[in-house]
């Protein structure tokens, strides 16, 4: 059936209109980095200036934050590495075999997704404190594998259902060995899955704060922590914090353009059966 | 298919082992902080067994009550106008239209990009000198406001926030789910002479409203969960009055010190999501459906 013309222009009107509405304050980050100090305070809604990247070289130089990159990309990708060969592994195992226990690890998994991670900062900090894992980044590797681990297997889970068992019980037949069918047969069948836990497991251990807050000091401190120090009741220096902000933002935002497709499927993963 | 034993201790036991250690471990022991007297900082055999003590403290504090009280009205501010705008938007834009994929892909960006990042781009607009809100309001003649300055204002600007930040979470998941419902039988109710409302509210509706119901449950839990945002954006202020019970967790163990007593807390908090996780399950049992 052909929609009238009038509808179609309104949608794409209201289409447009929330867009502009979801991409505005993200804009906002950017522009106000490429932003001198003074530009900022005395005319807020001019947005024809001459952009400068001065508050990047500011923050890089005097900032330290070229480390401060450096340790979240570090966490990031070897917590992510982690948290997929584990949790690929573990979504595999509870899907496939039937074993003593198989329930209550589901169902304590299940529980854990949901744990508000202020109430993780305590205690964490006291275990770690113990374990000498305090401002370390492979404590924060830890902690972030384990608090991604339960959406990665349930989200995985769902991707290793939709593989026919019989293909497995093939390879096993044609004399391949349990692990083999897992690697060779599998894997390869769990690219989508694996693309969108992977996208999922990076954002949070990139964009992770409270935890990292607790947990790092000067050294091993992350971008969003290092962003959060610029907020003084002093005011705030807007142009070095925005840089900050778009740098933190970058990598989250390459990702959502690279692969909207595979994060809606994991988003809706679950709930809506496709 | 012959298979050992031992296998699936090979590929779960890994992941529950990290998961036990650094997560379970670690929830339980909140729990059992809750009833200890420990200094940040201190050692670990220098706690002393305080019985309720914290508890009490924490109960009789009035402070506790109003947090939970912010708490509760952000979560149910917040997410019920995120599900009524996100279920409206996607009736109205349900329609694959051309370069709707690129339109979808700037509805999760707000979702994508890290909580801290959200809150400095918020605090921005809402500052009450230099931000872009005054300087908007300004040209309509509005004097400025101190956005976050007051009270009501302040919760106001963290709700805002949140439902930039979340109500396409529920577009996506409405779009998907009526994307899902059979064509057949609206084409039937079509037939049938359904009008749009009756096709709605009588027809779709009811078909998605399993999917209504999660969604509704996952952002209930993710409103308790909040911190970051709010973190950047009011620290809480002014007074107490944007303090929510994570932000309050946090600020009586690391800037009071008091961990016995945020402990306490954490319990609360852990409650209502406990049981909010329960009637996910409830709704939507990945266990179950295999079995």
């Amino acid at each position: 059936m052909k929609r009238p013309l009038l509808l179609v222009v309104a949608h794409y009107a209201m289409l447009v209109a929330l867009g502009l509405l979801c991409v505005a304050p993200i804009a906002l980050i950017f522009t106000t980095s490429l932003r001198q100090q003074v530009h900022i305070f005395a005319e807020p809604l001019n947005f024809i200036f001459m952009p400068t990247l001065e508050n990047y070289r500011a923050v890089l130089t005097e900032d330290n934050l070229g480390r401060y990159l450096g340790n979240s990309l570090f966490v990031g990708v070897i917590a992510t590495t982690i948290t997929l060969v584990l949790g690929c592994m573990a979504a595999y195992g509870l899907a496939r075999f039937r074993f003593p226990g198989r329930s209550a690890v589901g169902y304590t998994t299940l529980l854990l997704r949901t744990v508000p991670l202020a109430v993780l900062a305590i205690p964490v900090f006291m275990i770690w404190s113990q374990w000498q894992l305090v401002n370390s980044l492979w404590g924060l590797i830890l902690l972030y594998v384990a608090v991604n681990l339960p959406f990665t297997i349930w989200l995985l889970y769902g991707f290793v259902l939709q593989v026919p068992v019989e293909l497995e019980e093939a390879a096993a037949i044609d004399g391949c060995g349990p692990v083999r069918v897992f690697t060779k047969v599998l894997l390869p069948l769990m690219g989508p899955g694996l693309a969108a836990a992977s996208i999922f497991t990076f954002r949070i251990a990139w964009n992770e704060f409270i935890l990292a807050l607790v947990l790092t000091d000067r050294q091993t401190r992350t971008l969003p922590v290092a962003a959060s120090l610029f907020i003084t009741d002093m005011g705030v220096d807007w142009g070095k914090v925005m840089a900050m902000g778009s740098l933190i933002a970058i990598p989250p935002l390459i990702f959502t353009f690279v692969a909207a497709r595979q994060i809606i499927t994991g988003m809706t993963a679950g709930a809506v059966k496709g | 298919m012959r298979r050992p034993a031992w296998l699936p201790v090979f590929y779960v036991g890994p992941a529950v082992l990290v998961m036990a250690a650094a997560c379970l471990y670690p929830v339980v022991s909140a729990i059992q902080l809750g009833f200890f007297d420990w200094g940040l900082g201190t050692p670990w055999s220098g706690a002393r067994w305080a019985g309720l003590d914290n508890f009490v403290s924490a109960f009789s504090n009035p402070r506790v009550w109003s947090s939970l009280w912010t708490t509760l009205m952000f979560a149910a501010v917040c997410v019920s106008a995120e599900m009524v705008l996100g279920i409206a938007l996607a009736l109205a834009l349900e329609h694959p239209v051309r370069g709707t994929a690129l339109f979808r892909t700037l509805f999760i960006l707000p979702m994508m990009i890290a909580p801290i990042a959200v809150g400095l781009a918020w605090r921005y607009i809402f500052d009450a000198q230099f931000g872009l809100l005054n300087a908007l309001l300004g040209i309509f003649g509005v004097a400025p406001m101190g956005w976050l300055a007051d009270p009501t204002l302040a919760f106001i600007a963290i709700v805002i926030a949140d439902v930039w930040q979340w109500t396409p979470f529920v577009f996506i998941m409405m779009v998907a789910a009526l994307a899902n419902v059979d064509g057949a039988v609206i084409e039937a109710s079509r037939i049938d002479g359904a009008r749009w409302w009756q096709m709605t509210f009588k027809v779709k509706l009811p078909m998605v409203m399993n999917v209504i119901a999660i969604t509704l449950v996952m952002r209930l839990i993710d409103a308790f969960r909040v911190l970051e945002v709010i973190y950047v954006l009011t620290f809480g202020g002014p007074g107490d009055s944007t303090e929510i019970l994570s932000l309050h967790i946090y600020k009586t163990a690391f800037v009071g010190q008091q961990l016995g007593v945020a402990a306490a807390v954490s319990v609360l908090l852990l409650v209502v999501v406990a049981a909010l996780s329960w009637g996910a399950l409830r709704l939507s049992n990945p266990l179950k459906e295999s079995a």
